[in-house]
Order: C-alpha cells, then structure tokens, then sequence
C-alpha cells in the first residue's frame, strides 16, 4: 500500500496538522519509503496469534468511586494561552 | 582536593556522609560545571537554585542526623519529566513556556529521597530520535570526538541525548532517561556511559510528556551500574495514578549487586548479527563473552527468530500511540495556539499544530494516523500487535535455555550530527538491537565495553526477564569490573 498527494492531504486533515500543497508533495515519497519499510510484516504468519494488549501481566485495579482531587481550578488554567471567567476561551464556534 | 565533579553517585552520597565536604559545595561544583558547558547545550534550562535549596536541606539534615538516600546529590532531570513551577517542553516549541502545577511521580520521588535539580536536560523532541537532532532547542553536541583531528560534533545518541551528554561530560553525575525504543540504552553506549531500562511498570509513567504509553518507561543513566542502581532505587515504585504501574516492593539492587555470575545461563541471540555490522563490534560482543565466562557465567546460543520483524512493528505501534497521545496539543488549555486571523476552531487546531511540532514528529504523527484510520488498522495495527506477541514469545522460549542476553547496544559507534538525519530509515535501523527489548516489556542495561578504533565508546547490553533487574544489574557489573572502562572525553567545551 502507497499514499499519494490526495491521501497525505486527508490524513494531515484527520491528524488536525495544516500542510502546504508543497509540503504534502514531499511527504509522499518520505511516508512511502517508511511505508514500503514495514509492509514487510505482511510475511508473518500470525494465523494462530492474538494480538498483544498487556507487555507484562498485570491486573486492572478498581478503587473506591470517591472524589480524590479538584477544587484546583486556576491551577488547571494556569497554562492556559486564553482564560476568560474561570473557563478555557477558544474561537466561536456557533454563528 | 578532590575535583567534586569526578565523583560519582555513590562516591558523592558516601563522602557527604562521611563528612568530607558539604552538599552545597558540590551543588556549587555541578552547578558551575554546568554553566560553563554551554556548547554541549544539554541543558534546556537550568536550575542552580533548585540544587543549591536541596543542598542547604541535605546540610541541615546531615547535622541533625536526618539523612536521606540521596541526601547531597544533585542530578539532571530529562525535560520530558513534568516539573512543579520550572518549564517543561519535551524539546517542542508546543510546550514552550508551559510550567506544570504539579510534579512527575519519579522527579517527586528522587526530590523526596533528597536528591537536587541541576537542570531540565534537552532531548529529541517529544521523545522521537536517536541523535537529539529533532529537538526545537537545538543539537546536543556529545563531549566526544574522533581521533582523527577533525572535531566533527558527534551526536549523543537520542532521545536522551541531554542526559548521556551532560553525564559523559561530568557536568551531572547522573541523570533521568526515558526508554521507548532504545532512548536510554543507545545514548549510553555512544558516550561511554551506563544506563537501565527496568521492566515495563517499574516506574510510573505519571508526569512524564507521553510519547508511546505501552512502550515508555523511565530509568536511570550514571556514570556505573552501582549509581544506577541506586539512583533506580529511588525511581521505582507503585503508583496509583499509573494504571499499568506494578504493585511491587521495589528490591534494594544496590545491597544485592554481585559480579559473580556462577550458575547463570547467558544466551546469545543469533540473529543479532546483522549484515554490514562493523567488525569492531563483533569483537566487542566476542569479549564481552568472554568477560561473562570469566565471571562464572555458561555461554549457550539462542534463537529469537523475529527480531528482523521488531523494529517494522516498533514503527507501527509508536506511531500509533503517539498520534493518539500528541492529540492533547490543541492550543486549547496549554502550550502553544496559533490562531490566524478569522480562523474557526478548526483551523486553530491544525495551526497550533502545524507551528508547534517539528518534522519528524509531524511524520510519526502522520504515520500513526494513517495505520489506524479505516480499512488500513487491521492490516498495520492489528498486525503489528500480533507480531509483538510472537517477539514477546521468543524472549520467553530463550528464557528455558538461559538467564539473561549478551548483545551489542547499537550497530555503530556514535555518528556525525547530520550524517542520518536526511534518512529516517537509516535513524531508525540504530535502534535494531534495543526496540526488541521494549516491545517485550524486558528490563535492559548499557555499560561501556570499550573504545572503537576511532576512539568512540562502544556499548554493551545485558537483557534479563521481566521483574529481574538485579541479575541485568549483577552481569553488567561484572563486565564493568573486567572492561575497566575509564577513558573520557577531552574537554573541549
């Protein structure tokens, strides 16, 4: 499987990063090479296999449901590039 | 008197001890070595204040009789680790300026244990490479050169380029790394250094800027195995706040460090001898065998039949996460927001993230999408997944036939700053030999075996089974003691 100019376009979309049409043009051959690179799991006969979803075993704890932090409001919108009455401000997004 | 800064961890930690100089005197010593160690720039920002603090208070606690494990030494902090108050970037221009309210698990920890902050350490950016090429805030140079008259700058190996380069320069004594694929193990072996990826869950991952979270795990890089275990000792533990952190004392490695190996099985994985291997590192391998059997070790041949197949699935399954973990940076409650003008939300989001992430995280960002979107997740992801499990089942069939692995860190010495950089491929084959290691969750260990004919360190790896740390720690050990690695970087800086 290859990707093309239309295809870097859509997946820069979804990944939520602007690209220039010049750019995208040089991705396509560096994603392809890495691409190409890795199509060769495709070998592996993994038929009889499960996935792996833990590298080391170990259990999912569970804890009591009681609220064990908060109440640190201006802490969390320290960092926050634009504040406005206790809240996170971004652009409107309804007209 | 003694040069402070030749002291080690362990040397610093006993002679305060004993009495032989004060905290603050070495805090000063670390503290003037890094300031004038600009031109490595290992350091993103430093912290003299955060040192000296820890210094007065290891003073104070000595005379009171209070000490603590790490009472008197100050240690660099790789800048992925989130620091209460002192500005936390992962080497992006994304976090630029963000100042975390709170502190990491392991950082908290090393604070508790007495332990100062010389600095927040450079690195590649978010993580993602092998030669600290890839930070916002510039190379790392390391402090070593080739024998040739040149002084060509060499890379320091990634991602924990800041930390190998600060402590192979002794400007710290011993740093934080983080480990995904190889980012402790292969800048320790490009500058002569030790350091120790322990087993997947060992230490928290809370409050550390997260890059692949099956994979990321943080441990320690030192000058020898003992400071690393000490400095390990008080980095691991449980923590509620990480759901994949395990629920186990942490074991005093230091107390039980032996070099001798009598009784224990060393594998050596055959297909760790790749094509086109400089042969000065198959000689190393070969001493390094030898070392072991003259530690008490019994040498036997493994097969780890998908170690070809490890590093196509490292790049499938970090990617991954990594798009998914990178979605956080939206310029909506920290770091950077570009917002042009009479842009939509939208529009704001992939500004801020086209301006605020470098190319090569851009490309794994891309990468990571594309092999988890529709119609293409099974035959990327799923795949990948699978192929770990069998790598993780070849480990666990050498593990009847022997105790721990013998391999080299890396298939070359250090290189040139920007003689990969162009290749992504040829950046990402440096970490053939330690991306196995991670995908399987194992603890591993680098510890210099020696100079390349070019004068450059070469790195040797220990790898052990899950939860066995002290036996990676007593076989790397037991090649320090017969390797008798003692050269060092001329200073140049």
């Amino acid at each position: 499987m290859s990707v093309d100019h239309a295809t870097v376009r859509k997946i820069a979309s979804l990944a939520r990063i602007a690209v220039t049409d010049e750019q995208a043009e040089a991705m396509v051959p560096e994603l392809n090479n890495i691409l190409g690179w890795i199509e060769q799991l495709g070998e592996v006969d993994t038929s009889s296999v499960q996935p792996m979803t833990a590298v080391i075993p170990n259990h999912l704890r569970l804890r009591d449901d009681a609220v064990t932090d908060g109440n640190v409001r201006d802490a969390v919108l320290k960092n926050a590039p634009q504040a406005e009455h206790g809240f996170f401000a971004v652009p409107k997004v309804i007209e | 008197m003694t040069n402070l800064t030749d002291l080690g961890i362990a040397a610093i930690r006993d002679g305060f001890r004993k009495g032989d100089f004060s905290a603050r005197d070495v805090a000063s010593a670390f503290n003037d070595a890094v300031a004038a160690a600009k031109p490595l720039n290992a350091f993103i920002v430093e912290t003299p204040d955060h040192a000296l603090a820890a210094a007065d208070q290891a003073d104070k606690d000595r005379a009171s009789g209070a000490l603590k494990p790490l009472s008197g030494v100050p240690i660099g902090m790789k800048d992925l680790f989130a620091t209460r108050g002192v500005q936390t970037t992962a080497a992006s221009h994304m976090l630029e300026g963000f100042k975390p309210e709170y502190e990491s698990t392991v950082s908290a920890k090393l604070w508790d244990a007495g332990a100062g902050m010389l600095g927040k350490l450079n690195l590649d950016q978010f993580a993602m490479g092998s030669s600290n090429e890839t930070s916002y805030f510039g190379n790392v140079i390391s402090p070593w050169r080739r024998n040739d008259g040149g002084n060509a700058p060499l890379a320091p190996g990634g991602s924990s380029g800041g930390s190998s380069s600060a402590i192979a320069a002794r400007i710290v004594p011993g740093a934080t790394g983080t480990d995904t694929g190889g980012s402790i193990r292969q800048p320790a072996a490009f500058t002569g250094i030790s350091g120790i990826k322990p087993t997947y869950g060992r230490c928290s991952r809370w409050g550390i800027v997260a890059f692949a979270s099956s994979l990321d795990q943080a441990g320690p890089m030192a000058r020898d195995v003992r400071d690393c275990a000490i400095m390990l000792e008080n980095m691991a533990g449980f923590d509620a706040k990480d759901s994949t952190s395990l629920d186990l004392a942490v074991p005093n490695w230091e107390a039980a460090l032996s070099p001798d190996l009598k009784g224990k099985r060393i594998g050596i994985p055959k297909e760790y001898r790749v094509d086109g291997m400089p042969a000065e590192i198959d000689a190393l391998w070969e001493q390094g065998i030898a070392w072991l059997k003259d530690a008490g070790a019994e040498i036997v041949e493994v097969s780890l039949p998908h170690t070809k197949y490890a590093l196509p699935a490292y790049y499938i399954i970090a990617p991954a996460e990594a798009s998914s973990n990178l979605a956080r940076y939206d310029g909506v409650r920290y770091g950077l927001r570009d917002l042009p003008d009479g842009a939509n939300l939208q529009d704001m989001y992939a500004a801020t993230r086209a301006a605020g992430f470098g190319d090569e995280v851009k490309r794994r960002i891309l990468i990571g999408t594309y092999v988890l979107s529709a119609g293409f997740y099974d035959a990327y992801y799923t795949q990948a997944q699978k192929v770990r499990t069998l790598i993780a089942r070849d480990f666990d069939l050498a593990w009847e036939k022997c105790d721990l692995l013998l391999t080299p860190t890396a298939p070359s010495a250090a290189f040139g700053l920007g003689e990969k950089s162009d290749d992504p491929l040829a950046m990402y084959l440096n970490d053939v030999f330690t991306v196995p290691t991670s995908l399987a969750g194992l603890p591993a260990m680098s510890v210099p075996g020696g100079l390349d004919a070019q004068g450059l360190p070469l790195g040797l790896q220990i790898i052990g089974k899950a939860l066995d740390e002290q036996s990676v720690l007593n076989a790397s050990l037991a090649i320090e003691e017969r390797a008798g690695f003692t050269a060092r970087a001329d200073k140049w800086w």
